[in-house]
């Protein structure tokens, strides 16, 4: 049976069956944590946990939606490191409404918004990040704008392929 | 009010999920970092849900892989296998010499009442996922309390130290690795024997910490555990200096490369046991080389009792003549060194026309030192038999050089 969160009017509204709602955040925490075994610069520079939470939140449109698919994927991170559960989560509740926000008032079909959109939360969910972690945690976390920039283009371009092979298991409500 | 809450009922659920996350942060940073076990059982979830598909894709990936290693990257064997072979002889060698150091850093050790930790018992794991995360730095390998795992067990590979077990569940373990910032290791630099504290950084790096700026570290430098932390053993390779710059705080900054390559971690060993020994100080005075070269002789056959009657000892010992005191510590450097040490030390006296150990007198130590070209550093001693004192003097002598007169 499908869940189907409706919220817009005038935009397109999709829904996920539960296997793609279920299964495709698992498979990107799961590749998240295997793939740095192989090629250690993929845990630097790409955060798939993050690229599935914009893109489920921008396709639903419905901010309650999105906050809970980013709190829900941004816990399920957390468990998998050792820093106090919460950090991510905290960041992809933000990054989750806000793009299911901006999905409500804006066209983002489009590989160019895409991109856009996804540079910048990226950027949003490293500065609440940095900030939960040094401020709240205690965590040393080292901001640096450059490395940012690069990660935040990196995912920016792979949150594109990425979105363009997830449109396929949207469901028209 | 109830306008306004459903006014701004989306913004009022992301400040309610927001303050639950923030004070849930709070509860757990109060209790502390090493009280997690609150937040166990929800890990053990996420764990449990990830794990089997990590073993089961490292399973597939060893298959392939053994596949391709066994059957088609055969080329460059046979050559690989002379220079292994040739490898081995110059390490046999260099045993030799490192036996003899052993031995004397145990009758010291021994003289001193030393304890020492040795690695008893290991389990070999494998490497089958991470955090996914550039700020919690550490592994799961696929061994848990069921293989006899428990926390703080220290995690090491062949080439150098790896890290320690954080959390233990029952087929899964997580590993911190020496590169994360929450963890420390004790560690000691090899020449300049100056201590401190090995940190990972935020940006991945590891850092010798506590060492004073007007120490003298040079780079290339190799750094080892110094056993303080009560995790890892003394004398593991930890890495290299890389580089040493000014520090904060009357401190160097000193950089290290780890001797075990952590970005690619396959299989490591859990150090599940250790054993502490306080080695004998009197075991190696009883070895003599007569023992040694009896091994190597031929022996004499024994003759019948009443043929045998009247007639002297052999001059030479019996081949099959044991060492004696072969299960001290001090010896184990001798006794546990594979026959082939022993064998490597007496190639150099094997073939000597003069050997006359039976001629020197009874209860004197003879050391057997090895051959010039055997010592890998260079240092042309000649194989020779010196005479040391009688069995029962505590004093140790270090072996002379040989001279010409040195017998060969």
């Amino acid at each position: 049976m499908p869940i189907t969160y409706t919220s817009g009017e005038q935009v397109e509204v999709y829904r996920f069956s539960i296997p793609v709602t279920i299964g495709v955040p698992l498979l990107a925490l799961f590749v998240q944590a295997f793939v740095p075994l192989r090629f250690p610069r993929f845990a630097v520079y790409v955060d798939l946990p993050l690229l599935v939470t914009i893109f489920f939140a921008m396709a639903r449109r419905s901010p309650i939606a999105g906050l809970f698919t980013g709190a829900v994927i941004g816990l399920a991170q957390d468990m998998l490191g050792h820093n106090p559960i919460g950090v991510y989560g905290i960041a992809k509740t933000i990054v989750g409404y806000g793009a299911s926000s901006l999905g409500v008032r804006l066209d983002v079909e489009n590989a160019g918004a895409r991109f856009l959109v996804t540079l910048g939360f990226y950027l949003v969910h490293s500065a609440v990040y940095f900030t939960v972690a040094n401020v709240l945690v205690n965590m040393t976390q080292h901001w640096s704008f450059w490395h940012g920039l690069l990660a935040g283009l990196v995912n920016a371009f792979l949150g594109v392929l990425l979105y363009f092979f997830l449109d396929k298991f949207k469901q028209r409500t | 009010m109830e306008s306004v809450l459903g006014r701004y009922r989306n913004l009022v659920i992301l400040m309610g999920v927001l303050f639950l996350q923030v004070l849930g942060l709070a509860m757990q940073v109060k209790r502390g970092a090493n009280e997690a076990s609150d937040t166990r059982l929800i890990r053990i979830w996420a764990v449990g849900l990830l794990s089997p598909f990590e073993r089961g894709l490292v399973w597939v990936e060893d298959s392939t892989g053994n596949i391709w290693h066994n059957y088609f990257y055969l080329r460059g064997v046979r050559a690989e296998n002379r220079e292994l072979k040739a490898q081995i002889e110059q390490m046999r060698l260099e045993q030799v010499r490192l036996t003899e150091d052993a031995a004397q850093a145990h009758r010291l050790q021994g003289l001193l009442a030393f304890k020492e930790q040795y690695v008893a018992k290991t389990v070999a794991a494998q490497v089958i996922g991470s955090s996914g995360s550039d700020s919690s730095r550490l592994v799961y390998i696929d061994k848990g309390s069921n293989s006899g795992l428990q926390r703080d067990m220290a995690v090491i590979t062949a080439d150098g130290i790896v890290g320690k077990v954080l959390m233990v569940y029952p087929s899964v373990s997580q590993v911190l690795l020496i590169s994360d910032q929450s963890s420390g290791v004790g560690a000691i630099l090899e020449k300049s024997r100056l201590q401190g504290v090995l940190r990972g950084t935020a940006n991945g790096e590891i850092v010798l910490e506590r060492v004073m700026s007007d120490e003298q570290v040079a780079p290339g430098e190799t750094l080892r555990t110094s056993g303080g932390d009560q995790i890892f053993p003394k004398g593991l390779p930890v890495g290299t200096v890389t580089r040493v710059g000014a520090g904060k705080d009357l401190f160097l900054n000193i950089k290290i490369k780890p001797a075990a390559n952590l970005s690619k971690l396959e299989e490591v060993l859990v150090l599940v046991e250790k054993q502490e020994k306080e080695p004998a100080a009197e075991a190696a005075v009883r070895v003599r080389a007569a023992d040694i070269l009896a091994q190597r002789l031929p022996s004499v056959p024994e003759k019948p009792a009443d043929a045998a009657a009247g007639t002297t000892k052999a001059a030479v010992p019996s081949a099959t003549a044991k060492p004696k005191a072969a299960g001290t510590p001090a010896v184990q450097g001798l006794k546990g060194a594979p026959t082939n040490a022993l064998q490597s030390a007496t190639t150099g006296l094997q073939g000597s026309k003069v050997v006359k150990p039976v001629s020197s007198p009874p209860k004197q130590k003879v050391s057997v030192a090895p051959s010039g070209e055997s010592n890998p550093e260079g240092s042309q001693t000649a194989p020779s038999i010196t005479e040391q004192k009688p069995a029962n003097s505590p004093s140790i002598q270090p072996v002379p050089p040989a001279d010409d007169s040195s017998p060969h």
